[in-house]
């Protein structure tokens, strides 16, 4: 891990007026994490917890209550063409063509590029994801997966420090969605493309991120722990459920949304907020492949100035153990 | 299955204008009661009196006239004795002067009113009010102001036209897909490529919508216009020749209304075409 992170997310808080009138409605509070360069961070929660709000203040399309969002050395302050977003309904310019919705961040990243450098900056990009012969045809003309790719070409033709994914590939057929998640990967590999995306698909989180940070259930979620991914670098779609980390790393996903996400909901067995737990999910030698543990717990480095007790709330074979259950461990290292 | 549903609409068509016709010929063809009258007074009445024809022309005369109208559009007698083409050409020009002023004030004042919520809410009460006052009443105050006849029938077309093209530009610019407008701030496109390559190109249907509305009202009101200011113009003539009692001269000028009618509103549809797009 990089000692100085790329995007630094401190203390973001999103809070409504509640719509009778008193008090607020708190969405998602305390929620502190960081995205090193070149790193792929995925976010899982339910819905209502605050996700898609934090992915838009990240592209400065909405701004937080309490906390800062650091790029690099600065807090970030409104959208930038260094922060692209994929959106999850494409959002394509229906009266422009594949190209030419390319051509738009082009043309705002190099103001000084004629029309000839900009047309052919898009065509390498939508060549980059598959679309030669589909430059000059309109979304509409364009199947669901294509017009995404020309969403991931978008993106990506204004070559941001940090690409934003909301649920990019929830609106698509099974098949096309693993086709475009080999194709992020493709990319990802090729590019080292820093990476933060929402997603609801356990599957598609193990495929692509590094992490992956889960929140707990709104009103007032927070990040519950964050799990390293495991299984192997330049694992493929299809070879997923044969690495034996496999089972460990989705049952403990899996159980988290099930069960857990729940009964952590509304700050219930808080550890410190700004040193999510972290959690690595690894086979046990010796043990069937669906045996879920923890295995090393790493601790949070970045915060160190601010040491607070953190319980990490452990569980052995997939099941849920409550907060103030039986396999709690103490952070090694200090303890105040 | 299409071309033969449009060939059997056409014969459909041209079955209801044959029966249209005929029976329109039925209704005048028939002989009123003739009064007993003196020879030297029946010399000084009208076929009606003396014979007791109908008054109203038949199908035939009034396109006998029609065609006399059509080989000379463009004749000029004289103020009372224009060609049909002059009088259209005269109403069109009216209806086009007073549509581009309204466009050219309904379109960014409407863009103001879609982007700006304080804007929308401030002017709201004047359009509310403003919107549903009858163009004609308009015509005292500009005759007094504006003092010429012709410019005052230009802004009552004006005043017609620029409501439905306020409105819908307004409309079609505040309710562009949030997303296309995202899109526009992480792309860094700034305000003026956001407002004509963003907003101004997904509002465009619902603003070319609200100038075909316009123009069907524009030409809809310049009847009555120059029906009041006189002169010259289709409405003008209209009137002129009910004061001379040629109702085949104004059934050939409603028949003529009708169809330049028509005509703008396809032109207004041909480039709403031109602006449509789909999701």
């Amino acid at each position: 891990m990089s000692r100085h992170p790329l995007i630094r997310i401190e203390g973001l808080a999103k809070r409504f007026p509640e719509p009778t009138g008193k008090g607020t409605l708190t969405v998602f509070e305390d929620v502190w994490f960081t995205v090193d360069p070149g790193e792929f961070v995925c976010i899982i929660g339910h819905s209502g917890c605050g996700k898609s709000t934090i992915l838009n203040i990240l592209a400065g399309l909405d701004n937080p209550s309490e906390g800062t969002v650091i790029v690099g050395e600065q807090a970030i302050d409104g959208p930038s063409l260094d922060r692209a977003v994929i959106f999850q309904s494409h959002a394509l310019m229906p009266w422009l063509s594949a190209s030419r919705n390319v051509e738009l961040g082009i043309a705002s990243r190099h103001r000084d590029w004629t029309n000839e450098q900009v047309r052919a900056h898009a065509r390498k990009y939508l060549s980059l994801v598959h679309l030669d012969g589909s430059e000059d045809k309109k979304p509409a003309q364009l199947s669901g997966g294509m017009r995404q790719r020309v969403g991931i070409a978008r993106a990506l033709a204004v070559e941001p420090k940090i690409l934003l994914m909301d649920e990019p590939f929830s609106a698509l057929d099974a098949l096309t969605r693993g086709a475009l998640q080999d194709e992020v990967l493709a990319i990802r590999q090729a590019t080292e493309q820093t990476i933060f995306m929402i997603t609801h698909d356990i599957d598609e989180a193990m495929l692509l991120a590094d992490r992956i940070v889960l929140m707990t259930n709104g009103p007032k979620a927070r990040i519950a722990e964050i799990v390293e991914n495991t299984l192997p670098k330049g694992r493929q779609r299809t070879e997923l459920h044969k690495y034996p980390n496999y089972y460990p790393l989705r049952n403990h996903l899996l159980e988290f949304l099930v069960t857990r996400s729940k009964e952590l909901a509304g700050g219930v067995g808080a550890g410190d907020p700004r040193a999510p737990a972290i959690i690595r999910p690894v086979a046990e030698a010796g043990m069937g492949t669906d045996a879920a543990d923890i295995g090393t717990v790493h601790t949070a480095a970045p915060y160190r100035s601010r040491p607070a007790p953190t319980r990490i709330i452990a569980h052995a074979n997939g099941n849920a153990v409550s907060p103030n259950g039986d396999a709690v461990l103490k952070r090694p290292g200090r303890s105040s | 299955m299409a071309q033969s549903l449009a060939l059997r609409a056409a014969l459909l068509s041209i079955a209801f204008l044959a029966a249209f016709l005929a029976l329109w010929q039925f209704a005048v063809s028939g002989t009123g009661t003739v009064a007993d009258m003196d020879p030297e007074y029946a010399k000084l009445m009208g076929k009606t009196a003396t014979q007791g024809t109908s008054a109203m022309p038949g199908p035939m005369e009034v396109g006998k006239k029609l065609w006399e109208h059509l080989r000379r559009p463009f004749y000029d007698n004289g103020p009372n004795d224009k060609g049909v083409g002059i009088q259209l050409a005269y109403s069109i020009a009216r209806v086009l002067t007073g549509y581009l002023f309204a466009f050219l004030l309904a379109v960014p004042l409407g863009f103001l009113i879609g982007m700006s919520p304080l804007m929308s809410k401030a002017l709201d009460p004047f359009i509310q009010v403003l919107k549903p006052i009858s163009p004609l009443a308009w015509m005292p105050l500009a005759l007094y102001t504006i003092k010429d006849s012709n410019a005052s029938a230009i802004f009552v077309i004006f005043i017609c036209s620029v409501w439905p093209m306020l409105i819908n530009t307004a409309f079609g610019v505040a309710t562009v897909r949030r997303d296309w407008v995202n899109v526009a701030k992480t792309l860094e496109l700034g305000t003026w490529r956001t407002a004509f390559q963003v907003i101004l190109p997904a509002a465009a249907p619902t603003i070319l919508t609200g100038m075909r509305i316009s123009i069907g009202i524009a030409w809809l009101v310049i009847v009555a216009a120059e029906m009041l200011v006189g002169g010259t113009g289709i409405g003008y003539f209209v009137w002129n020749e009910w004061n001379n009692l040629s109702i085949t001269n104004v059934i050939n000028a409603i028949l003529l209304i009708g169809l330049i009618g028509m005509v703008l509103d396809q032109l207004m549809a041909q480039l709403q075409r031109l602006v449509s797009y789909s999701e």
